[in-house]
């Protein structure tokens, strides 16, 4: 076991770790500020929604939709030269963050619009005839009763953003896909490929748990 | 007061157009509780949701304490709603909010204190007789307590109008007792105006005033209750008040048949499925000196059998004889019942 352990690169293992953290939380929070903006936007643009808006709803409806058809992994490539602009490098953990966010925003945007397409729209009429504007039925309608929807899709994004990480990862981006690739599989050393493997199932487990317990928390369903 | 004038509304389908409301003129009184009755796909909630401006008319005018409500905009609307409560037949109520938070909730919307809105709510509380169960969330509550928040929510900003759509129609008959003498309650205390939409004959026959029946989008009749139930004139509100009668509850049914028929004894003579079809009260009336009047009879039918019923006023005999054609019916499997 010790002979084993001792195969691992321990300060490589710890930087993959913080890495994958970094890439996956970072993009997590910066892409659920953006699809929750566009959620809403898609939601009340709707033809029947508080303002309906037919341009506006179609445009952003056929945005979400094509950035969603767009394979992750090609995607990282065709963003190649705005990473570059932005991030400086197309290398690391900060080079995988435009890739990410990019893939994942249109994903939340979907997700927040089914979930407030799913609050009754019983509760809607009856804010309407108790003189809502439609401002505050955003706000005091529909976002409290679609928050534990609004919490699990950013559950499952979370780990589906771990998944791309180590996408990216293979390709240059450093974290756990990335160690495991280049140590574990290219090199054949199966022991830093399984720790890693290990470690991202701690990650993805831990962010389940966390949503999972939130939204037993504030489901009064 | 509640103005209705040509209220038509269209609403445009793929399957062509629905004409929902048809010149539809109705004045509700202040501090009356007005019913409209009529069967599903009638117009009822659409007329209901006009009144508050939820669906806009295609033509005609509401008209509120003589200001037309149609001609207000959009932020004047949003004010005068505050004026007009409603609930419904599925309360709405907000899952996320406790049962003091649903309360507070349209007093939010007014922009009104949040010490002020505490002191309402307890208030409105009360007046529903939820205590207790302030910090409860709707899916704690039963049926008729989501309903009672409903209320008070409705209630929320003083309203001078309560609309009720189908208001009891998710309700067992006792919650269904229960919550109409609430808004009976209320309509005493508070002196609001109440405008209930159903389709329950019995819920207007106990607490509304006046009636209009609706079919078809049109009001084909509009009277007071007392009218409505003795002189139906409508097809349509011939078939709710019979419907009504053959629901009337047992108990209160016997003591007005007593009254009618005050002398010698009621007899309610149940027939099962298989002595149904036997001239058991033709044989009887041969065997005994008794008189036998027909009073009311009627044959359910259920899934698989069916049974009679059959009410007969037993008359110029003394209690021997009385209870010797009990035996005589008895021996002929008839259940018998004295009323």
């Amino acid at each position: 076991m010790n002979e084993l352990l001792s195969q691992i690169d321990w300060d490589a293992m710890i930087i993959s770790i913080q890495e994958t953290l970094f890439m996956t939380f970072f993009s997590l929070l910066v892409a659920v500020i953006l699809g929750f903006g566009l959620g809403i936007i898609l939601y009340v643009t709707k033809d029947d929604g508080l303002f309906p808006n037919k341009i506006i709803n179609r445009i952003l409806d056929f945005i979400v939709n094509l950035l969603r058809a767009v394979p992750f992994i090609i995607l990282i490539f065709i963003l190649l030269p705005v990473t570059t602009f932005l991030v400086g490098t197309m290398l690391g953990a900060k080079a995988a963050l435009p890739a990410l966010i990019i893939s994942s925003a249109p994903f939340y945007a979907r997700m927040c619009m089914i979930a407030l397409s799913e609050v009754d729209k019983g509760t809607i009429e009856a804010s309407k005839a108790m003189g809502a504007s439609n401002m505050q039925i955003i706000t005091k309608v529909l976002i409290p009763e679609a928050k534990p929807a609004l919490i699990s899709s950013m559950t499952v994004m979370g780990i589906s953003l771990v998944g791309y990480t180590a996408v990216a990862g293979c390709i240059g981006a450093g974290g756990l896909g990335n160690l495991a690739y280049m140590y574990g599989f290219a090199r054949q050393n199966m022991t830093v490929m399984y720790t890693a493997t290990f470690f991202v199932l701690i990650i993805v487990f831990v962010i389940q748990g966390i949503g999972d317990y939130i939204v037993k928390r504030i489901d009064k369903r | 007061m509640i103005e209705l004038r040509h209220i038509t509304k269209i609403f445009h389908t793929n399957k062509g157009d629905i004409e929902a409301c048809r010149d539809v003129n109705l004045t509700i009184r202040d501090g009356e509780i007005f019913g409209v009755i009529g069967y599903s796909g009638a117009g009822k909630s659409t007329l209901v949701r006009i009144i508050n401006q939820l669906e806009k008319q295609t033509s005609g005018e509401v008209i509120i304490d003589d200001e037309n409500i149609s001609k207000l905009s959009a932020d004047q609307l949003r004010q005068k709603r505050t004026k007009i409560g409603m609930i419904f037949q599925h309360f709405n109520l907000l899952w996320s909010r406790t049962v003091q938070k649903n309360i507070e909730l349209p007093l939010e919307i007014a922009g009104v204190s949040k010490e002020q809105r505490q002191q309402k709510a307890k208030e409105l509380i009360e007046l529903v007789g939820l205590q207790g169960r302030e910090n409860a969330y709707p899916s704690e509550l039963s049926g008729g307590q989501k309903q009672r928040v409903g209320i008070a929510r409705a209630l929320a900003n003083d309203p001078t109008i309560l609309l009720c759509d189908e208001a009891t129609s998710a309700l067992d008959p006792d919650t269904t007792e229960q919550i109409l003498e609430l808004l009976m309650k209320i309509n005493k205390q508070l002196g609001i105006t109440i405008v209930m939409i159903t389709h329950q004959m019995e819920v207007v026959q106990k607490i509304c005033h006046r009636i209009a029946v609706m079919s078809e989008g049109q009001v084909v009749e509009e009277a007071s209750v007392k009218n409505i139930f003795e002189h139906p004139i409508h097809d349509i509100t011939k078939r709710f008040v019979r419907d009504l009668s053959s629901k009337v509850d047992d108990s209160q049914h016997n003591e007005t048949l007593k009254k009618i028929y005050p002398n010698g004894i009621l007899l309610r003579l149940t027939f099962d499925e298989d002595i149904s079809r036997q001239p058991i009260v033709s044989k009887v009336m041969k065997q005994s000196d008794l008189d036998i009047s027909i009073v009311s009879g009627n044959l359910t039918n259920t899934i698989d059998s069916s049974f009679g019923v059959l009410i007969v006023n037993v008359l110029g005999g003394h209690q021997k004889e009385y209870d010797e054609i009990i035996k005589v019916f008895e021996d002929y499997q008839v259940i018998v019942e004295v009323i």
